[in-house]
């Protein structure tokens, strides 16, 4: 594909610029958009899940107050989007979007059902990892990230050219959610832990400006 | 045992092709105007191209602006002066089948540079699509605007390049200001490690 730049990044130090970055807050997430199976008039099928964790900056101080917009394919692996063309069935009551705010401490909680494998016409049979897609602002223009969260034990991961795009393992191995017993709510939903690093922002360096 | 205790940045992946979904169906941000902005009114065109020209229909364009006055609403922005109530700086649109999205916005005015002098007023620009591994950010800049010369970013890109980081405009069109996106290829943006 034509699309990846070939000449190297030009190293941008730090200005004003790149250290501050759009604001949200509690106006831009509506009541439902933290829970997913409660988006239509009835419950999706599939395994009900809660997904939470942390998200913190690279100095290991919580993100506050930050906005994450996570979508995914329901539990039969179909997006309801106009580009998907996988036979699999819609749910009328998953529409597979959310968006949450981090609490004071950093922390994030939503509850969805858990995602399909994906077909996609990459290389012959080729399938996507059950996966949540994640964006996170927090505080600044460099600090955006687009991600995507993945279950532990999955057997496509080895053949997915997109999660094998990252080239270190541990690296890899930092987007896949854990298990979490503690969180699981008895009778209800299992859990997974997924924490998110972001990138820090440099110091400030402006401090003359007035 | 959670994972990821160490403090390194989760990796990027693509923002894939349905980010419509969680992104632009709902939440995109055209006009970033009330009644009330304080500014010249402007639009915005940028269109994202291919390595062979071809229009990329799928992407996701994201643009962040200081106010008229160079301020931008975030808290981290030192400058005594307010930023404007009525301006949030923050637009967000898909592509269409031509590869373009238009914004409707106001002029961004000359913010701070880190040597206390000016840099010259532009857009902060973030492109994502499937097929990019990671958000690529690049800057527009006004073409004819006398504060280039002196602009600390824009000094460090070479010469030969500097054009592909320009806002275009017609004399007719005053208010019009057009932006290509080159993902690749002889005309290949610049695009920045932020």
């Amino acid at each position: 594909m034509l699309r990846s730049p070939r000449k190297p990044l030009i190293h941008l130090p730090h200005t004003l610029s790149e250290v501050t970055g759009p604001v949200f807050g509690p106006d831009d997430v509506g009541p439902t958009d933290g829970d997913m199976t409660r988006q239509g008039q009835g419950e999706p099928l599939g395994e009900r899940i809660i997904v939470s964790g942390r998200v913190l900056d690279d100095s290991g101080r919580p993100v506050p107050h930050t906005l994450i917009e996570i979508w995914q394919a329901n539990a039969a692996g179909r997006y309801r989007h106009d580009r998907d063309n996988h036979p699999a069935p819609l749910d009328p009551n998953f529409h597979g979007a959310g968006r949450l705010l981090t609490d004071a401490d950093g922390n994030y909680s939503f509850t969805t059902v858990k995602p399909g494998a994906y077909p996609w016409k990459n290389h012959a049979n080729a399938w996507r990892p059950a996966h949540i897609h994640f964006s996170l602002f927090g505080p600044a223009f460099a600090t955006r990230l687009v991600t995507q969260m993945y279950f532990p034990g999955d057997p496509l991961f080895a053949y997915d050219p997109i999660f094998q795009s990252i080239p270190d393992e541990r690296a890899r191995e930092r987007l896949i959610a854990s298990f979490d017993l503690g969180t699981t709510k008895q009778e209800w939903a299992l859990s997974y832990r997924f924490n998110i690093v972001l990138r820090g922002q440099e110091a400030t360096p402006f401090e003359g400006v007035r | 045992m959670t994972r990821n205790l160490e403090n390194v940045p989760l990796p990027s992946q693509t923002v894939g092709p349905f980010f419509h979904l969680g992104c632009t169906d709902q939440h995109c941000v055209g006009s970033l105007l009330t009644d009330k902005t304080k500014g010249d009114r402007i639009t915005l065109k940028i269109c994202v191209l291919d390595g062979e020209g071809g229009a990329v229909p799928d992407a996701m364009i994201e643009i962040w602006q200081a106010d008229a006055e160079g301020k931008y609403a975030h808290p981290d922005d030192p400058q005594s002066v307010a930023a404007d109530p009525a301006f949030k700086g923050f637009g967000r649109m898909a592509t269409n089948d031509h590869g373009c999205c238009t914004f409707e916005t106001i002029r961004p005015g000359p913010v701070p540079a880190n040597d206390g002098g000016k840099q010259a007023g532009h857009f902060n620009i973030s492109v994502f699509a499937r097929g990019i591994l990671k958000r690529l950010a690049t800057r527009a800049y006004f073409a004819g605007d006398p504060a280039l010369n002196h602009d600390p970013v824009l000094v460090t890109v070479p010469v030969e390049r500097q054009n592909t980081l320009l806002l275009q405009n017609s004399p007719a069109q005053a208010a019009e200001w057009y932006f290509e996106v080159y993902l690749c290829g002889e005309k290949e943006t610049v695009f920045f490690d932020v």
